[in-house]
Parts: C-alpha cells; sequence; structure tokens
C-alpha cells in the first residue's frame, strides 16, 4: 500500500500546481484571491472616481446634524429639532416594536390555524387550508396595502364621533376606531414617583417586579419537581404561582395608583390615552396573519412528524388524552417546529422594513427613506440599514438557537 | 334441515333475506355530517361559527361581485348608476388594462410584442416543466431568452444574434475540452464566449441596419404585471446557476472560499429585500465606472439575482447534505474526480432533493417583485398606488384594483405550487 502514495521522487515541477493535489488547492485558493482582490479594487476605485466626480466623501457627520423632519409615532421624545441619528434611533425602536408585536400574534395565529387544520371537523379544516393558502399565495406588500386602506377609507373619521346622534361610537366607551389610529385607554399613575404626571421610573419598578415574580414563579416550579423527584407526589403550583405573578403587581399598582386615561373627543380629534396610527396596525396585522399562516404550515408539520405509535403508547399506559397532548405530542413537536419558527421570526423582522410602503417610521423610512433624501448620503445611509438588520438577524438567529439547543433531544 | 328442529324451535328463517340499505344514520350525507361536521358538542359549536364565518364572506363580498359594473369610464359614472347599492366597479380593470399588465409608458402599438413573448415562454418552459415532452424541444428553451429580449426591447437582432452566437461558440469549445479536463472546458467555453461577445459587439455597430425592424423600447418604460414577471422569471433563472455556484463554494474545503461563499450567504440572508433594491436605487451606480450607464432594470436584477443566490444556495446545501455520504465515497472509489463526482453522481441527486425547497424560494421571490413598486418602478402595485389611483377618474377604487392584483398572484403562485407537488409525487422513486 505504501507504495502508492509514496512522496514523489525528483525536484519539485511548476505543473505540479494544477495537477498535484496537494497543491492545486492552494493555486486555485491563490487565483480566487487575487479574483478578490482585483474585484475589490476595481468596486473601490470606481467608488472613488465616482465619489470625486461627484465632489462627495463618505462621512458620518450628518448623523449628527437636525433632522428637520416630523415623526407621527414615536416611543422616545424626538422633535423636529432632534438630530438624525435621533431619528435613526426612533426607527429601530419603531421596527423593533412592529416585530415583536407581529411576532407574538403570528404565532399565535399560526399556532391557532395549524392545530384547527388538523381537526376532525371537515369545515373548520377548509376554512382554515384556504386561510393559509390565501394568505401564502398573494404577496405580503399587498396585504399590508390591503389593511392600510382598511384602515384609513373604510374607518369613519373622528367627526362621525360628534354629535347627539354620532354615525360612529366607541366600542364599551374605551376604544376609537378612526381613520386616523386607533384609540385605547392609557394608563397613569397619579400617587406615582415623579408626580402625576409618571416617570420612566414608575415603569421600571413594574418591569422590576414583574421580573422578580418570573424568577418567584420559576423557583416554585423548581421546588415542586424536585418535590416530585423525591417523593413522586407533585405538589400543585398553580395558586401560588398566581399569588407570586398578581399578588406583587396589585399591589405596587395600588401604591403608585394605577389610572386609566380614556380617550374622549376634544375639538377635531380624539384626545387622551394611547393612539396606536393606522400604519403601525396595517403593518402589524399583515404581518401577523401573512406569517401566521406560514406558521401554521410549521405548526401541522410539526405535529404530524410526531410517530402515531408515540400516541398509542401513551394511550396505552394510561395517560388521559389532553395529558398526550401537553406531556408527550408537544414537547415532540416542538423540537420539529422551533428552527423554521426562528426563520418566520426572522422574515417578520426583516419585511417589516416595507412599513415604508404605509409611512409607518420604522429604520428604513427614517434613515433609509427621509434621512437618505434630505441628505444625499446614500452610501452612507444604505450601509448603516444594512448593518442595523445584520445585527438584529444574527442576535435573533443566536437567542433562539440557544433556545433551540435547550429544547433538543439529548443524545448521550 | 329444517325437519330437525321442527319440534324444538318455533320458526326458522330459510331463506335469505334482501339486504337491506344502512340506517339513515349510519350512512350516507348524514351519517358524514355527524362524524365530520358534528361529533362533538365542541365540534357543533366550531362547525356553526365557521359557517357563520363564511356566510359573512359570502353574503357581503359575492352581491358586490356579481352587481359589478364592467363597462363605465370613470368612478363618477359607476356611482351614477348603482346608486348607492354596494356593488364592485371593475370597468376600472377593463378601461385600464393595457396599464395593469404592460405599465402606462410602453408604447401601445407594440403590446403584440410582450403577449407573442408570453406565449413563446409557454412553449420555452413546457419542456423544462413536463419530462414526457420530446427533449429537442429544449432547443426552443435555449433560444427563448434571446427572442423575447429582442421582442419586448426591440432595436437591431443583431445584439440577440452576438449574444447567442458567443453561448454557441463557449459550449463548443466547451464540448471539446470537457472529456480532457472539467476546468479546461469550463474556463476554456467562458474564454471563448468573452472572445466572441467582444468582437461582436465591435462588428453589430457596423452592420446594424439604421431603422431596426422593431423599434426600441427602453427599460424604463416596461412597467406593470410584465414587469413582475420578467423580474421573476429572470431572476429565478439566473440564479439557480449562482446558488449551485454557492452551496458547492460553502461546501468546499479550501477555506477561503467557503469563507467568501459564506459571508456572501450569510450577508445577503440577515438583510431585508428593501435594503438590496435601495442599493440598487441609490448606491450601485456608483460601483461602476464613471462612463457606464446602467440601467435600474438591470441593476435590479443583479441585486435580486444576488438575493435569491442566496436562499437557493442554502436549499441545495441542504439537499447535499440530505445524501448519504456513501454517494460521495462511492463516486471517489471509482476514481471520479471533483468535477465529475459532482456532475454525475451528487448534484443530479443534490437537486432532485432540493426541487420543492427552490419551488418554495421561486414563488416567494415572484412575490417579492411587488417590492420593486417601493423604489418607484411601475410593477402591477405600482402602477395601482399610482398612476391609476392617482387619476381623477379613478381615484377610491381601492378594492377592485388590489383584489385584481391579489387574484392574479394567487393564480400565479398556487399553480407553481400545485405544480411543484406533483413533481414531488412524479419524481419520488423510493418505495412506500
Amino acid at each position: 500500500m505504501s507504495t502508492l502514495s509514496d512522496p514523489p521522487q525528483g525536484s519539485f515541477r511548476l505543473s505540479m500546481l494544477l495537477n498535484d493535489s496537494r497543491y492545486r488547492s492552494m493555486t486555485l485558493q491563490a487565483i480566487a484571491a487575487i479574483l478578490l482582490a482585483l474585484a475589490l479594487f476595481y468596486l473601490y476605485s470606481n467608488l472613488a472616481a465616482n465619489l470625486r466626480a461627484a465632489g462627495l466623501n463618505i462621512s458620518f457627520g450628518f448623523l449628527g446634524s437636525t433632522a428637520g423632519y416630523d415623526i407621527n409615532q414615536t416611543l422616545i421624545e424626538y422633535t423636529s429639532q432632534s438630530s438624525n441619528l435621533k431619528a435613526a434611533i426612533v426607527g429601530i425602536l419603531n421596527t423593533l416594536l412592529v416585530a415583536f408585536l407581529a411576532c407574538v400574534t403570528a404565532t399565535i395565529f399560526g399556532v391557532m390555524a395549524g392545530v384547527l387544520r388538523l381537526s376532525n371537523n371537515w369545515l373548520v379544516r377548509k376554512l382554515m387550508a384556504g386561510y393559509v393558502e390565501i394568505f401564502r399565495n398573494i404577496p405580503v406588500l399587498i396585504w399590508i396595502i390591503i389593511i392600510f386602506t382598511i384602515m384609513t377609507a373604510v374607518m369613519p373619521s373622528p367627526r362621525d364621533f360628534r354629535g347627539d346622534d354620532p354615525a360612529s361610537s366607541m366600542l364599551f366607551d374605551m376604544f376609537a376606531f378612526t381613520n386616523r389610529g386607533v384609540y385605547t385607554p392609557g394608563p397613569y399613575f397619579s400617587r406615582g414617583i415623579g408626580g402625576a404626571d409618571g416617570s420612566v421610573l414608575n415603569w421600571v419598578l413594574v418591569i422590576a417586579t414583574l421580573i422578580a415574580s418570573f424568577f418567584g414563579a420559576r423557583f416554585m416550579t423548581n421546588r415542586a419537581t424536585r418535590i416530585q423527584e423525591e417523593t413522586g407526589i407533585r405538589p400543585n403550583t398553580l395558586w401560588t404561582n398566581l399569588a407570586i405573578w398578581l399578588g406583587p403587581i396589585i399591589v405596587l399598582c395600588l401604591i403608585l395608583g394605577l389610572s386609566w386615561e380614556m380617550p374622549a373627543l376634544k375639538g377635531f380629534n380624539f384626545a387622551g390615552g394611547i393612539k396606536v396610527g393606522g400604519p403601525l396596525i396595517a403593518l402589524w396585522f399583515a404581518l401577523s396573519i401573512y406569517t401566521g399562516a406560514f406558521i401554521a404550515e410549521n405548526v401541522r408539520a410539526g405535529i404530524q412528524a410526531v410517530s402515531k405509535g408515540q400516541t398509542e403508547a401513551a394511550a396505552a399506559l394510561g395517560i388521559r388524552p389532553n395529558r398526550i397532548m401537553s406531556l408527550v405530542v408537544l414537547p415532540q413537536a416542538l423540537r420539529v417546529i422551533i428552527p423554521p419558527l426562528i426563520s418566520q421570526y426572522l422574515n417578520i423582522t426583516k419585511n417589516s422594513s416595507l412599513a415604508i410602503a404605509v409611512g409607518y417610521a420604522d429604520i428604513t423610512a427614517t434613515l433609509g427613506g427621509i434621512t437618505l433624501n434630505q441628505t444625499g448620503r446614500a452610501i452612507e445611509c444604505v450601509l448603516l440599514l444594512m448593518l442595523f438588520y445584520l445585527v438584529i438577524s444574527l442576535t435573533i438567529s443566536a437567542v433562539m438557537n440557544v433556545y433551540n439547543n435547550s429544547m433538543k433531544l439529548k443524545e448521550r | 334441515m329444517s325437519d330437525t328442529h321442527e319440534h324444538s324451535i318455533p320458526f326458522v328463517r330459510e331463506t335469505e333475506l334482501p339486504q337491506q340499505p344502512a340506517p339513515s344514520n349510519a350512512a350516507g350525507p348524514v351519517k358524514w355530517m355527524r362524524d365530520n361536521l358534528f361529533a362533538t358538542w365542541a365540534n357543533a359549536l366550531l362547525t356553526v361559527a365557521a359557517a357563520y364565518i363564511l356566510f359573512l364572506i359570502f353574503s357581503s363580498t359575492l352581491p358586490w361581485i356579481f352587481g359589478g359594473l364592467w363597462t363605465t369610464s370613470s368612478l363618477a359614472e359607476c356611482r351614477e348608476i348603482l346608486q348607492g347599492t354596494s356593488a364592485a366597479c371593475f370597468s376600472v380593470l377593463t378601461e385600464r388594462w393595457n396599464q395593469l399588465i404592460f405599465g402606462f409608458k410602453y408604447p401601445p402599438e407594440y403590446y403584440w410584442r410582450p403577449t407573442v413573448a408570453l406565449v413563446l415562454m409557454f412553449v420555452a418552459l413546457a419542456p423544462v416543466l413536463f419530462f414526457d415532452l420530446p427533449r429537442k424541444l429544449l432547443i426552443l428553451t435555449a433560444l427563448f431568452p434571446f427572442a423575447a429580449y429582442w421582442l419586448i426591447w426591440g432595436g437591431t437582432i443583431w445584439i440577440p444574434i452576438m449574444a447567442l452566437v458567443g453561448f454557441i461558440v463557449g459550449y463548443f469549445v466547451y464540448a471539446r475540452f470537457v472529456a480532457q479536463n472539467f476546468a479546461l472546458g469550463f474556463f476554456g467555453g467562458v474564454a471563448a464566449a468573452m472572445v466572441t461577445w467582444y468582437i461582436g459587439g465591435l462588428i453589430v455597430p457596423m452592420i446594424a441596419p439604421a431603422v431596426p425592424a422593431l423599434e426600441a423600447v427602453p427599460s424604463r418604460d416596461l412597467g406593470g404585471f410584465m414587469l413582475n414577471m420578467m423580474l421573476g422569471l429572470t431572476c429565478v433563472s439566473l440564479s439557480i446557476p449562482l446558488g449551485i455556484a454557492l452551496a458547492l463554494g460553502r461546501q468546499s474545503s479550501m477555506p477561503l472560499i467557503k469563507w467568501i461563499c459564506v459571508v456572501f450567504i450569510e450577508f445577503i440572508r440577515g438583510v431585508p429585500l428593501i435594503t438590496l433594491l435601495f442599493v440598487a436605487s441609490v448606491m450601485l451606480a456608483y460601483f461602476f465606472p464613471p462612463e457606464a450607464t446602467v440601467d435600474l432594470f438591470l441593476r435590479v436584477v443583479i441585486m435580486i439575482t444576488m438575493f435569491s443566490a442566496a436562499y437557493i444556495a442554502e436549499v441545495i446545501r441542504g439537499g447535499l447534505a440530505a445524501l448519504p455520504k456513501g454517494q460521495y465515497e462511492a463516486a471517489d472509489s471509482l476514481g471520479l474526480d471533483y468535477a465529475q463526482a459532482m456532475r454525475l453522481i451528487i448534484l443530479p441527486q443534490a437537486l432532485k432533493i432540493s426541487i420543492p425547497g427552490i419551488v418554495n424560494i421561486a414563488v416567494g421571490l415572484f412575490k417579492d417583485t411587488t417590492l420593486v413598486s417601493v423604489i418607484s418602478m411601475f410593477d402591477l402595485v405600482g402602477m395601482i398606488r399610482g398612476p391609476i389611483l392617482a387619476s381623477t377618474d379613478w381615484n377610491g377604487v381601492y378594492w377592485e384594483l388590489l383584489g385584481f392584483a391579489a387574484v392574479l398572484f394567487f393564480v400565479v403562485c398556487y399553480g407553481i405550487s400545485q405544480y411543484s407537488q406533483w413533481l414531488e409525487r412524479r419524481l419520488a422513486t423510493d418505495h412506500r
């Protein structure tokens, strides 16, 4: 055998670079490196020549200058006198907001539709199949525009709510659906720290309480598991967990004096409460039902991937039907569902950039739209935009991969 | 028989009873409804709820659709005839049909050209989609891009002919050398084609007639659903070879090649298509030589092709990974080199596995071509939101137009996905 792989005798010849498999990959990589360098240099030299000809340069100084435009939906303080950087941050927060909301609702829609597609009920099954096929096969941009049109053209204007016999009325006197957006009651703290206006500190307190409750509840669950392993009897954690979740937050809200501010018609428009703009609702709802159709297919495939023998084995062990679902089928289906679910969440985040079509001020509309057009800094804006989406995508897939790994089947 | 029991049993039936139909609640539609619609209380409630939803949907849309008007010339006229009843005004579709399909700038006297190209497209796609057709028809498929280019853009016929000649020369050089060495054949073919195109570029201006047979139409005049079809078809066909190359590169044992492919794929997959279209519309021009003018259509095609190639590469990588390792080892043990092993053993199987994934990407890409309306190209959605809804005649006809766009996309995308399912069943060679 060894004779076959004897090192070649004699000196190194140039043809061995191509014909000897030990050197060939080196040669090919060297060629690829040279070609890549040449291509990059060519692009760079074109860029430099074009910029010189247009009298431009690459600089990110425009981020500090005044933006000069208004944004109708902001999560943080922003005026037209703020900087372009602030406008971009407002856009980033708006992107994250709509992506988060759409991920939550799309999961709910998707799981419901996916489970109902496997229902015994023929009509429901067909209805859900129709939902999935219709929404999957029509571009999301068209859905966004359709729902945006419903929000602007079909909803009544605030004027219709006026008078003794108004054409429209508020739902439960709490929600007003108008063509300018949906007005909902807004919470505020009457005895809050930092006066009745409410300060950020109050919300930090609320969130801190919720996080503490989360860890408290988890501790109780772990304790129950430990006791179950020691004694075989699982203590009922439902009531303690409910108390841990609800008790502290209710007490805190009573102390801070949580109240709700109702939207009310003042002049030509509603005032008070929280205004959720039409573009946000259109984008949120369209992304949810569109992606929900894809998630429904993933859920269906996941449940069908659990072999029938598992259900039958569980039934043979005497487990009740709903516990078969929660203890045997779902944990295994989840393992199949999670990886495609991650990519659907990524798709929602990326598709939220279609906000620009309905005028929702996400990062694409602020940094990539108005700022780009006003400053003319095309290259810088588009590069920053891509960088933001790359970071978001990589973060989401990293976080979800950690979760996926914790769910994965542990083999040896 | 009957005698033996005569005294012990009062009655014995001696003839067989004719078969009776099953009770009405254990067969037929009643049983079906009991099993499938009203099996339990919860199920019955669900059925009623679903039926109510369907009733709401159809009771509002069906009169609207069937009461629709098709022949008025403006929304005002439509409303006058309808007298306040709720019905569709489909006349916007008949009146603006050409704009919806061809865009608003394509010369009306040349509408027959894209139409012929569309018919040719079906002829060219047929042998690709259905294997039973004679393989000779693939020649038509190969000729189609050049014919379609000439029909849609017009201009001198010598440009597509020269492009075709370049491909033919490249193919013959490839066929001559491929038996010796795949790399030699491939790069020789590419080089020969390049030389032919360079020479052709010098010759064409000399032999082209002053007045071409088909008048040239600049690509900024393209629009409507035609633009969606063109972008979808071009980008999908271009991105499949690029995707295969990227997938093979990502599997490569050479670190540099692998690294280039991974960075490219992950970068493209990490950003939304809109940002890539922004690159095409505002940024890409900076990277071309100052004297070159690359029109927006071509820049968009480049970016969308890169976009879908990255996704197709991931699908094909999945196909390559799904092949049993024995296939690779068998190819090696037969003494095949890398190009032979890939071409003859690995890729045919890996591509077959990847077909459903590739079709999914193609459908997604076709839907995503509507995004070009954001960078002010007038595709179907761009036409609806731009010139048509902004015109005084049709300001406010939302549902008819958006519904038309939705139906058009649904028909195409649903058709493609049904084809893909048929193909999957057709290609299944395993025994189940």
